[in-house]
């Protein structure tokens, strides 16, 4: 076992992978001799030499299809974007030709790929470093989408997408790099250190994909979040002393929905939680499938706490991001629903 | 490709000897990656290349056809030599006004970058981009063209709106994103909009402009009224497709376009072979889509004025769209979130043949007999004051943080009229 931050155990996932499997490559802008503006993928062009880990030219769509390709041909490419603001160039790579090669083949092809992005806001990187784009995905056929929030399942979690066999979006929320940032800007953030997920094995070990992760367990009002948010709800409830169980969702498609209707049947109240914007995001999604599955259990309208339906605003970060405190009142509306 | 380029005697390097294979890791179960000739801890060393003599370059009529001019491609417009000396038939023979003006826009730029960089590193902004080593090419293209022109700009030629004295202060409010932003806080540092000045809202994505600038020239041709547009593009961002669109949509409508590619050399780590540089010369894509291509010292204010003049004029007199590459070298980081020494010599700007376009131009003043040292030093520290006036204006303001637009504004310009969502979420914001 090391501690490790996030950063660190994604780069131990992929050294891991690279060291077990010669058919493991990565590539990306920036992300062979400099390791990746993050510098997620650092050393591994050292270790691995520069047919195993190398740098891009800026061409998203180029970076997208020429995995596919490589996948397509017996390799198991991780492909670094840089900010997940830049993918859309690769969209049409990953909705018309990664997500359907499968299913238009019938399995004589697949893609095994697996796209790592950074998302999410929180770092005054205004509109262009600071989106999450999530439903994008989550919303085309064959494509998986998940979203780790520790370092432990950051890095069980991308040996698993390395492994699976269909092309998985592998979303990193940048904010909690360094540490579980709650949403308290102004307070100086934690390192991953003193936070038990940071204790990550050295070796070999999964995560699967499509399993949520129950992070607080309580009777009064179900929490649903993901990625940096995650903490935001976890401090939110720290600080209204509501009950709440907090789930972690960690995979958007699969959706761990067992997991989701135990606990809303349980509590009969449910607040969602993200950072992207609120029109189709996906909590609209959770809101359908809880409605259709627990109806009946429901004792108060399902809340939802989103990012404003505008694009990222530079100077207004800290009003756009989800704050602790408008999830303390969507849980007081919540609980105090008859 | 490469050798067989070299053997027609096109001379793919003029500039860049080709690469001995046994310096790169190739093998039969091997992927190729190019590899820079300098890393960290190397001394730096430019000796590979070879660059034609000052005033060897043939200037061609402006309305020759491009398949004469092919060797333009791939050779060097230079026009000052190593004494700041003016030559050859690309020499634009500018007056003295005009050069001081230039000379003083270019120390203006780099005076700002100084003080907005230092800025950033007090804590006072979010991120900064310098353009030091390039501010010949933005400032030079600022006064060959007029401001009903549109350029559709990288976030490397501020030197385009310091050239036409966009106010300074109104700059550091986007800087700072204070309650004076014109972009009322919407927009990252340094990624201005200026209509009035012919500058288009700059993107943030790269590449992704290039190609409106084609629609742009288009709409101008559609509309006759005699306006051009110019864009900007990295070596690195040569790779997007926005970069082949342009090329293709201004070749096949003939649109009155100048497309410049800023071959700088670095895009954040990766140095310009990543984007096809050791293969071709980034000016040499204009040729596969029949466009002319010129290729121009980037360091050199006259030759870069006389490329950019002579492609204003192909496309004013209907004749469509010319490709130019400007060669220079990004002597700073990326950003303030970058640092070159990870991945570069550490002082490799200082080793640059080109040398600097500051001092390029200043000397080729003094060789006029027309500027001095004195009068330089003099202008150095009255540009230092006026930058510092205008910071302190601006840090009246406020600097980010301290100082915002009204929150409310954060919901205007989604649309024309924000729907009722909008009103609704921004009603919640303002707690009403």
């Amino acid at each position: 076992m090391s501690t490790m931050n996030m950063i660190q155990a994604l780069n131990s996932a992929m050294d891991v992978m690279m060291e077990r499997d010669p058919n493991v490559l990565v590539f990306g802008e920036d992300a062979g001799y400099f390791g990746g503006v993050f510098r997620v993928t650092d050393g591994l062009q050292r270790k691995y030499g520069v047919s195993r880990c190398f740098d891009a030219p800026i061409a998203e769509g180029g970076i997208v299809a020429t995995a596919i390709g490589m996948g397509a041909n017996g390799l198991r490419p991780v492909v670094e974007i840089q900010f997940v603001d830049y993918i859309y160039p690769a969209y049409d790579q990953l909705v018309s030709e990664a997500a359907r090669l499968r299913y238009r083949s019938s399995g004589e092809f697949f893609a095994p790929i697996t796209v790592r992005s950074p998302y999410g806001g929180g770092i005054m990187g205004g509109q262009t470093h600071s989106q999450s784009p999530e439903t994008i995905f989550t919303h085309v056929p064959g494509l998986k989408t998940v979203i780790p929030s520790t370092p432990y399942d950051a890095k069980g979690m991308l040996i698993s997408a390395i492994e699976d066999d269909d092309p998985v979006i592998f979303l990193e929320p940048k904010r909690i790099y360094n540490g579980p940032f709650d949403g308290h800007h102004d307070q100086p953030l934690q390192p991953w250190a003193k936070h038990p997920a940071s204790e990550v094995p050295d070796g070999h070990y999964r995560v699967p994909l499509g399993s949520a992760d129950v992070r607080r367990s309580g009777k009064a009002v179900t929490v649903l979040a993901y990625g940096t948010m995650v903490y935001v709800a976890l401090a939110a409830v720290a600080e209204s002393g509501i009950d709440a169980e907090v789930i972690d969702l960690r995979s958007l498609v699969p959706l761990d929905l067992e997991t989701i209707e135990t606990s809303v049947k349980k509590t009969g109240r449910c607040v969602i939680v993200h950072e992207a914007p609120q029109t189709s995001g996906f909590a609209g999604e959770l809101i359908a499938l809880i409605q259709q599955h627990c109806f009946y259990h429901l004792e108060a309208p399902i809340e939802r706490v989103t990012g404003w339906d505008t694009p990222y605003p530079h100077a207004f970060e800290w009003d756009y991001f989800v704050s602790p405190a408008r999830v303390v009142e969507a849980l007081r509306r919540a609980v105090e629903a008859v | 490709m490469g050798a067989d380029v070299l053997r027609d005697g096109t001379c793919l390097n003029a500039m860049t000897k080709p690469v001995a294979p046994s310096s790169q890791h190739v093998s039969p179960d091997s992927i190729v990656v190019p590899q820079p000739h300098c890393r960290p801890g190397d001394e730096p060393d430019f000796s590979r290349l070879d660059f034609p003599a000052v005033g060897s370059t043939r200037r061609p009529a402006v309305d020759e056809s491009p398949d004469k001019m092919r060797e333009l491609a791939y050779g060097l417009i230079r026009v000052l030599d190593e004494d700041g000396c003016a030559g050859g038939e690309w020499n634009p023979e500018l007056d003295v006004d005009t050069l001081r003006r230039a000379l003083r826009a270019m120390v203006l730029t780099r005076t700002f970058d100084d003080r907005m960089f230092r800025a950033h590193r007090q804590g006072k902004t979010s991120f900064y981009m310098k353009c030091t080593g390039e501010e010949a090419i933005g400032c030079a293209q600022a006064i060959v063209l007029s401001k009903e022109d549109m350029f559709f700009p990288t976030y490397r030629v501020q030197g385009i709106l310091i050239t036409r004295d966009y106010p300074l202060v109104q700059m550091m409010n986007q800087i700072y994103s204070n309650a004076s932003d014109p972009l009322q806080g919407r927009q990252l540092p340094i990624l201005y909009s200026a209509r009035e000045y012919g500058f288009f809202s700059l993107s943030g994505n790269v590449g992704t402009q290039y190609c409106q600038a084609v629609g742009w020239a288009m709409a101008n041709t559609y509309k006759n009224n005699g306006h051009i547009a110019a864009a900007f593009i990295g070596d690195g961002s040569t790779a997007t497709y926005d970069f082949h669109h342009a090329l293709n949509f201004a070749a096949v409508y003939r649109a009155p376009v100048i497309l410049n590619i800023t071959n700088n050399q670095w895009a954040i780590s990766s140095f310009q072979g990543i984007a096809g540089g050791q293969q071709t010369t980034f000016a040499a894509r204009g040729i596969g889509y029949g466009l002319p291509a010129l290729r121009v010292d980037g360091n050199d204010f006259l030759a870069v004025y006389a490329a950019t003049d002579w492609a204003a004029q192909r496309a004013r007199k209907g004749l469509g769209a010319t490709v130019i590459e400007f060669y220079t070298y990004r002597a700073e980081g990326h950003s303030t979130s970058d640092d070159p020494s990870k991945y570069r010599p550490r002082d490799e700007a200082a080793h640059w043949p080109m040398g600097d376009p500051v001092k390029r131009l200043k000397q080729h003043l003094i060789a006029l007999g027309e500027w001095s040292d004195e009068q330089h030093q003099a202008m150095e520290a009255e540009l230092v004051a006026e930058v510092r006036a205008a910071a302190r204006e601006a840090e009246a303001v406020g600097t980010l943080g301290q100082s915002r637009p009204p929150v409310s504004e954060m919901f205007e310009q989604v649309f024309k009229s924000p729907d009722w969502r909008l009103e609704r979420q921004r009603q919640e914001v303002l707690g009403q």
